[in-house]
């Protein structure tokens, strides 16, 4: 029966009564919410809503009670989904010798990379570039001298080998231009179309949220209201969270 | 061990090569250094210098505890010690809210007083402070053949466990998402760190270790682009720092551990100006 429904309904993630607890008070609680194969769900909220916290326990990162399942896109329960994780300002050392080629081998293959690298190796990693629209020359610079978009690209590119079952884009275009962001934008509903990967995407920016999400969810604390993305734009709880002339755009 | 006397007797006939001991402390040096300078390289990536110079402290209340127990060889109660170390120093930086170097300083000056303590309680310190400055000058030929299975092993798993130790140790989050135990392989950190302390101690010391390890990856951090690069130059650095530092202190009659770290640190200076002027250059 189950299975059935699963194969009609097309949940990837289901997220029940997730509520996570740190020692100085209830981060989120009963969140409730359904993820969807190909489908673009935008997870909106003000600053402290919990939206960074509900990414870390998808990723497993913290202790959490209630329950977070994935299933692949025949139904069949997933126990170590892949997920491409795409973090808002990674944090780490700009210093540290690293190319943008040894950070996508780590992940490649198992061949230590302070080895070096095969030909074959560098050759996957240059398609990886490719695929996210990222300039062959990034490959030997190091990580630490990429400009916000180029890095952008790279994490991306990094997210999606080996094929994630989901997909977590965490403010992807807050260190990027402009015209960064459209193409951003264009290669996730390009990946979405093509591999009816589920994706959610963590977003302050309305504008872009109504243009690319397909649905959207509230977030404070726990989920206020979800559902299609117009439909949700439009209620009262958004446009209060925004401010009335931000939602009222349209 | 006698093909190696015979070697080092034709290719360096000098005069420093003509002690047995010499010979043994050079061979020890060409085994242990270049894991210094590889295992270096993560100590400095993590910021876990100061977790590993802990971890040398702690060596001392190890043998302390190894005396008490009547055990003859220090090293399996140094090592055991240091491990339950290095997981109460995990366990602890997990479980409270104080800053990683205050938590580790703590267990660092407990782990020193603790040992001076024992030692001075089990009859005399004073035997035991060669493990301070430590002598690479009194290794023995059986003692070098476990720093060649050290050395083994260390490499094994350095090539087993690279790639997931570099993703850890750029995010952790990122890790974590490629299914990554992002805290087991922490821990199989630690604990490559504890064993090539504890075993190494012996000859390089509880002050100096610590240099050795920073010192040769510090330097090739400044000047290297890749990882290929950082380790490659971080395992030449620690090996010229050995050999040279050896080799200065036989003529100029200084002891060795610290004659070894002075070229290190000699070395880090001349890459970090150089680095420095690339950066002004290439900028």
């Amino acid at each position: 029966m189950n299975e059935v429904k699963r194969t009609t309904c097309k949940c990837s993630t289901e997220i029940r009564n997730l509520s996570v607890t740190k020692r100085d008070g209830i981060l989120l609680h009963d969140v409730n919410l359904d993820i969807h194969h190909g489908e673009i769900l935008a997870l909106i909220g003000r600053n402290g809503a919990g939206k960074t916290t509900l990414l870390k326990a998808l990723l497993g990162r913290i202790p959490y009670t209630g329950s977070i399942t994935f299933h692949n896109p025949e139904g069949k329960l997933l126990s170590h989904p892949h997920i491409g994780y795409v973090p808002q300002n990674m944090l780490f050392d700009r210093d540290t010798p690293m190319t943008v080629l040894d950070m996508l081998c780590a992940n490649l293959t198992r061949f230590p990379v302070w080895l070096g690298h095969r030909k074959q190796q560098r050759q996957e990693a240059l398609e990886m570039l490719k695929r996210v629209g990222a300039r062959e020359n990034l490959l030997d610079k190091r990580l630490g001298t990429l400009s916000g978009g180029e890095m952008q690209r790279v994490l991306l590119a990094f997210a999606l080998y080996p094929k994630p079952d989901m997909l977590l884009l965490d403010e992807p275009v807050s260190a990027v231009d402009r015209m960064g962001i459209e193409t951003f934008y264009d290669l996730v509903t390009a990946l979405r179309k093509e591999h009816a990967m589920p994706i959610l995407l963590v977003s302050h920016d309305l504008a872009h949220v109504e243009k690319y999400a397909t649905c959207a969810a509230l977030l404070d604390k726990t989920i206020i209201v979800s559902g299609p993305v117009r439909q949700v734009m439009q209620t009262n709880a958004v446009k209060e969270a925004f401010g009335l002339k931000l939602a009222g755009g349209k | 061990m006698e093909w190696f006397y015979r070697l080092v007797d034709t290719l360096l006939p000098f005069e420093w090569t003509e002690f047995g001991y010499m010979k043994n402390a050079l061979l020890a040096i060409i085994l242990i250094t270049p894991l210094f300078g590889l295992v270096g390289t993560m100590i400095v990536n993590n910021k876990m210098a100061f977790f590993s110079d802990a971890l040398g402290h702690s060596a001392l209340t190890g043998i302390a505890i190894g005396v008490m127990l009547g055990i003859d060889n220090y090293l399996i109660s140094m090592m055991g010690f240091a491990l339950l170390f290095a997981l109460g120093i995990s366990a602890v930086m997990r479980k409270a809210s104080s800053s990683a170097d205050t938590i580790i300083g703590v267990f660092a000056a407990t782990g020193l007083a603790l040992g001076v303590v024992l030692l001075s309680a089990a009859g005399g310190f004073a035997k035991y402070s060669s493990y301070l400055i430590g002598d690479i000058l009194t290794v023995q030929p059986e003692e070098i053949g476990m720093l060649g299975i050290l050395l083994l092993v260390i490499l094994i798993a350095w090539v087993l466990f690279f790639n997931p130790f570099l993703l850890t140790s750029v995010n952790g989050d990122l890790a974590a998402s490629k299914n990554i135990p992002v805290g087991a392989i922490q821990q199989v950190f630690m604990l490559i760190v504890a064993v090539l302390v504890t075993v190494s101690i012996k000859w390089v010391g509880v002050l100096i270790i610590n240099s050795l390890l920073v010192l040769p990856a510090a330097a090739a951090r400044n000047v290297a682009k890749s990882m290929r690069s950082y380790h490659g130059l971080s395992v030449v650095f620690s090996v010229i720092s050995g050999i040279s530092g050896l080799i200065i202190s036989y003529y100029a009659g200084t002891a060795a551990g610290g004659t070894i770290v002075l070229v290190a640190a000699v070395i880090f200076f001349v890459s970090f100006f150089l680095g420095r002027r690339r950066m002004h250059v290439s900028a």
